[in-house]
């Protein structure tokens, strides 16, 4: 193998390429990234680079170029998998004997605001230097959605003593992955740090002045006056420029137990990547540590043209909300019990652990990072 | 100087943290006392939080590994070095030198 190309350059790509030149690659690396910027990091961007504690300079993800050419700003338009040629929006086409797909994915819109100023989502940098923009003082904003991303905003709005709704067409928020005693403890934590929160209920039109915003129409009728609007309602895994490649896409890039596509000269890693699971099925994660531990499987079976190693899931993600760290590992959404093992979710210091047929399955918890990082390896070892 | 603990309140293995102007962790690495500081030099994390093994500390929030005996990481997504701290031992007391190292040199 004598060059290897990697699509998209933040956190997945930027892996890749690292994990390529430690496991001893040592020919042509061509990094493609869509972003103007090198690789950064995204979640500071609902949390401190919002908030306006963490400047944009301190988000670079690494100091150091591996020996790669990186060419920013510049998209891959499509791929030719049978010839291994890459074509750039530049009009530019690289050869390449491996690929690396780590293109991520994009936020998903809220329908019919696509004219209207005011409304945001928030996935890159220039995405977050936008939104803080536009939270001036006496601003009013409306979350739309209560998951992680919505939440944090949430949370960064308060701080920054803004008036702000949160609507949540689910009934309890997070309660896919934490159940609803959980979930109703996260809606909470809005409550608690004066967020109004409209859970249950679904957005129906947004008011607008003829080119900006100015309420949240819901639909059981009421009218949320807003000078700001945020989507966190999820993103959808970037693999249009894949259409017509024949590779397997659905809902990301389908790939086997060690993130090999149906052509082993081609991996698919991060928030892109749909793997085989070894108990059968496909999962996509959009978590940071994911997007980090990946690379390190798929470059290995990349350079070694076949499966030789399994990617295993740590399922980590974290979250900082009101102050409170939020931390969650394994597999919380198939659990059947909850228990409180440590501390008492009423302090907003615990730990819970996940089980499934009595078996810990996952682990959460908040504001206790020191013993949820023993009992995230021990749930390793004993999953494992 | 200030006084960390009693030897016996940190066994081997565990950590504890000095709140103060710059808050240190100081760790009992196999019977090796080291203190360095207790945020992470990449994000908000507090080292005494995070896994101890041999003489290094993993960052609870994003996995950076830090050597304790010379504060570097030696993996993304810290970049940058904290700071390390004298300590002595004496009389069973732990007792860290709050100037760190860099300082005094
Ligand atoms: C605001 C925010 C906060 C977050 N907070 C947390 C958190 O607290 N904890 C946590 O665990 N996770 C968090 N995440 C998730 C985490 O950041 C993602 O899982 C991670 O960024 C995924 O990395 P990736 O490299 O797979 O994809 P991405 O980061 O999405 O990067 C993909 C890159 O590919 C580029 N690209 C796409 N298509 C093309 C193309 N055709 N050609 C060239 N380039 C292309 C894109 O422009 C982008 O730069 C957060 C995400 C966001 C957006
Ligand atoms: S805060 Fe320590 S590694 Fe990120």
């Amino acid at each position: 193998m004598r060059t290897v190309a990697v699509v998209g350059a933040s956190l997945a790509g930027l892996r890749s390429v690292e994990e390529l030149r430690k496991q001893g690659f040592d020919g042509r690396i061509v990094v493609i990234g869509e972003e103007v910027h090198a690789p950064y990091d995204r979640p500071p961007l609902t949390k401190a680079f919002l908030a306006g504690t963490l400047p944009a300079a301190e988000l670079a993800l690494s100091d150091d170029d591996f020996a790669a050419e990186w060419k920013l700003g510049v998209r891959a338009d499509r791929v030719d998998p049978s010839t291994g040629s890459v074509h750039l929006s530049s009009g530019e086409i690289v050869r390449t004997d491996g690929l690396v797909i780590a293109t991520g994915g994009r936020p998903r819109a809220l329908p019919g605001t696509a004219a209207m100023s005011g409304v945001h989502t928030l996935r890159t940098l220039d995405d977050a230097v936008a939104l803080q923009a536009d939270l001036r003082p006496g601003a009013r904003v409306v979350v739309v959605g209560a998951g992680w991303i919505g939440a944090e905003v949430a949370s960064t709005c308060r701080a920054l003593d803004l008036d702000v709704t949160v609507v949540e067409a689910a009934p309890v928020p997070m309660e896919r992955a934490l159940g609803a005693t959980l979930g109703a403890l996260c809606a909470d934590l809005h409550t608690d740090h004066g967020v109004e929160l409209r859970l249950g209920v679904g957005v129906a039109a947004f008011a607008h002045n003829g080119s900006r915003v100015t309420g949240v129409v819901l639909r059981d009728g009421s009218h949320l006056p807003a000078d700001v609007v945020v989507a966190g309602i999820g993103m959808e895994p970037a693999t249009g420029w894949l259409r017509g490649s024949g590779l397997p896409l659905d809902n990301g890039v389908l790939c086997d137990t060690g993130c090999v596509t149906s052509i082993p000269s081609v991996v698919a890693v991060g928030d892109v990547a749909r793997y085989r699971t070894p108990l059968g099925g496909h999962v996509r994660h959009e978590h940071w540590t994911n997007a980090s531990e990946q690379p390190v499987v798929a470059v290995r079976n990349l350079l070694a043209g076949a499966t030789i190693e399994t990617f295993r899931p740590s399922g980590y993600v974290w979250s900082d909300q009101y102050g409170v760290r939020l931390q969650i590992a394994g597999e919380t959404a198939g659990a059947d019990e909850i228990a409180v093992i440590d501390g008492s979710p009423d302090d907003r210091k615990f730990v819970a652990e996940f089980r499934r047929s009595g078996q810990p399955v996952g682990i959460f918890a908040m504001n206790n990072a020191k013993l949820f990082g023993r009992m995230r390896r021990q749930l390793a070892a004993a999953t494992g | 100087m200030i006084t960390a603990c009693a030897v016996d309140d940190l066994p081997v293995g565990e950590s504890m943290r000095i709140s103060g102007e710059v808050a240190i962790a100081v760790f009992n690495a196999d019977g090796e006392i080291y203190a360095i500081d207790d945020t992470c030099s990449h994000q908000d994390a507090s080292l005494s939080e995070g896994w101890l093994e041999g003489c290094f500390v993993e960052c609870p929030l994003h996995a950076a590994l830090f050597d304790l005996r010379t504060g570097v990481p030696t993996c993304l997504p810290a970049k940058k070095p904290v700071r390390t701290y004298s300590v002595v031992v004496q009389d069973g007391m732990i007792y860290v030198d709050t100037r760190s190292r860099e300082a005094v040199a």
